[in-house]
């Protein structure tokens, strides 16, 4: 399964990474290196396999429905590239 | 004090015990040594000589009261995707060069509470992607026993702090080998648990559903103390196990008897021992299964069928879930953020294209490839369903033995850059380790040979879910009778 330089810029487009057209033609020659050794895969014959999504068949426990954190919203925004009044500077997304 | 290097976490605690040394004399030593290995090895991102002191001084203060455990006073290095409040977690990344978390991981809460001291943070490849830990954005690390061959990865930082006599143990993390690979290149210890019982509360995430926390140490004895301070349940993390809490050193305490792993039945897969495995290393665990033997132990033939498609099967799963756990590095609510942009999607896109290194790129784009619409089916879906196939081969394969064994990788450390160029070849070398991943076993690396020219090979062993405590008695039992495991680099044994 070969990936034209189109497809990688559409995923990295999904992805949110920048790719310089330049890097295109050796990062095309790996993922189709990648891509190649993960198509061994369609050889196996999984019918009737049921997915394994965990290691451990695990149900998403619950637990009482209270507050059991305290309100460290300062603290954690300590580390944000930008802050204003509490909450977080992004550029403009709406005219 | 007398020079405690290369001294076991076990010997250190019964000399502080003793009165023999302090936690400020070992934690002073820990900090003199690494300064001066750091120009030479690199194993570390960050150390914290203050808290480390401090840290020391309460736990004399405990020790002199007559308080604390096995663990009080034993300086350690915490892998760097632990988040530790107040000390920098970089993820060996540029997207948190400057990280500083607002709060401990679970088990770096639980092993401060054994009373360990934090010495500092260990290298690792950029958000543990990769198996030789020269994608760190702080530089590549060396191998101890050869300074030009890879320490392996991607918890090369610890493994490097703990062979080089840096510190007596450390953390890793390992999602497809990333504690028992380096454990292996560098000739010490080191054991992932069965999945769910380290929490990973505070563990920055990779792929959820493999990553786990582990000891990384130079005697089984060492781990299973270190296991017993990390494991147990935390609610904060949804897949951490409600298992009973362990005394994994219960079996070690046992005397020692002439024939101590009688009744021992060891499984040798036939992949494991088949082409593509470097002569000495092949060699290497055959001497240690006739030690084995005659320990008392017997070995079984078992098959895992489908184990050569672990490899391709990971490529797919852990990609997938790395491309979603790394959405959260956007440039908005911590990290790194690019100067200069135009618009939001703009400054997405240079943030991630700038934070990140090639190898994090290239996952990030596969996992977002795989389970992009049109292939999910084909890719995701597909390799969740031979995920089952290889759990079921382990299964069937412990209806026949009590654990697994064979090479822990199919070689010994590579020389420095001669994989970057091959990611594939890099990749394929997982090929022992990554089954234990997928499948959710516990797994070690036990040091049990050197190759001609010095460089150390390591043996794995697999077991049963929950079977750590047996995992680590043999092993154990198995170090009481050779010394790999206290062999020592020249470079630093004369340092």
């Amino acid at each position: 399964m070969a990936l034209s330089q189109n497809e990688i810029q559409r995923v990295a487009h999904l992805a949110r990474i920048k790719i310089d057209d330049a890097i295109l033609p050796r990062l095309q020659q790996q993922l189709d290196s990648i891509l190649d050794m993960i198509d061994a895969l369609s050889k196996i014959n999984t019918d009737g396999v049921a997915p394994m999504a965990h290691a451990q068949p695990l149900a998403l426990p619950l637990r009482e429905d209270r507050v059991i954190e305290p309100d460290r919203r300062d603290h954690y925004q300590q580390g944000a590239p930008a802050v204003q009044d509490g909450l977080y500077l992004v550029p403009k997304v709406i005219e | 004090m007398k020079d405690f290097a290369f001294a076991t976490v076990a010997e250190l605690s019964a000399a502080l015990a003793a009165r023999q040394c302090s936690a400020l004399e070992l934690t002073d030593a820990a900090l003199a040594k690494i300064a001066a290995a750091q120009p030479t090895l690199n194993a570390f991102v960050s150390v914290d000589p203050d808290g480390a002191r401090a840290a020391a001084k309460a736990a004399d203060a405990a020790r002199a009261k007559g308080e604390g455990g096995a663990l009080t006073g034993i300086p350690i290095a915490q892998k760097d995707l632990f988040m530790t409040e107040g000390l920098r977690t970089t993820c060996s990344s540029k997207m948190l060069a400057n990280f500083v978390a607002p709060y401990d991981a679970h088990i770096v809460t639980a092993l401060k509470q054994a009373g360990t001291v934090l010495i500092g943070k260990t290298a690792m490849d950029e958000f543990a992607m990769g198996s030789s830990t020269e994608t760190s954005f702080f530089g590549i690390v060396h191998n101890p026993w050869q300074p030009e061959a890879v320490p392996g990865g991607s918890s090369g930082g610890s493994a490097v702090a703990v062979a080089a006599g840096l510190v007596p143990a450390a953390t890793g993390s390992d999602t497809g080998g990333s504690i028992r690979q380096p454990a292996s290149f560098c000739g010490i210890t080191g054991i992932k648990p069965t999945y769910g019982i380290c929490s990973r509360y505070g563990m920055v995430a990779f792929a959820s559903s493999l990553d786990q926390a582990g000891p990384m140490a130079r005697s089984a004895e060492d781990c299973a103390l270190l296991l017993t301070a990390m494991a147990g349940h935390d609610v904060r993390d949804a897949t951490s196990l409600p298992h009973p809490k362990e005394d994994y050193s219960r079996e070690l305490a046992q005397p020692a008897a002439a024939k101590p792993l009688e009744g021992v039945r060891i499984g040798l897969p036939d992949a494991f021992f088949g082409d593509g495995i470097d002569a000495p290393v092949l060699a290497a665990v055959e001497a240690a299964l006739v030690e084995l033997r005659a320990l008392g132990a017997a070995t079984v033939p078992v098959s895992l069928p489908n184990i050569d498609y672990s490899v391709p099967t990971y490529y797919v799963l852990a990609p997938a879930e790395a491309s979603s756990n790394l959405s959260r590095f956007d440039g908005v609510r911590y990290g790194h953020r690019a100067a200069q942009y135009t618009d939001l999607f703009d400054m997405y896109q240079k943030t991630r294209a700038e934070g990140f290194g090639d190898e994090v790129k290239r996952r990030i784009l596969v996992g977002t490839y795989v389970l992009s619409h049109g292939y999910y089916d084909a890719y995701y879906l597909k390799a969740q369903k031979v995920r089952r196939l290889i759990a079921d081969d382990y299964q069937a394969a412990f209806a026949q033995c009590d654990v697994i064994l064979g090479p822990t990788v199919p070689t010994t450390a590579p020389s420095l850059g001669a994989q970057m160029q091959d990611p594939i070849q890099m990749y394929l070398n997982d090929i022992f380790t990554i089954g234990a991943n997928l499948a959710g076993l516990p797994a070690m690396s036990v040091p049990c040979g050197f190759t001609p020219n010095g460089l150390p090979i390591g043996m794995q062993l697999q077991g049963p879910y929950f079977s750590e405590a047996r995992l680590l008695n043999i092993a154990h039992r198995f170090q009481q009778a050779t010394d790999w495991h206290r062999r020592t680099p020249k470079e630093t044994r004369h340092a």
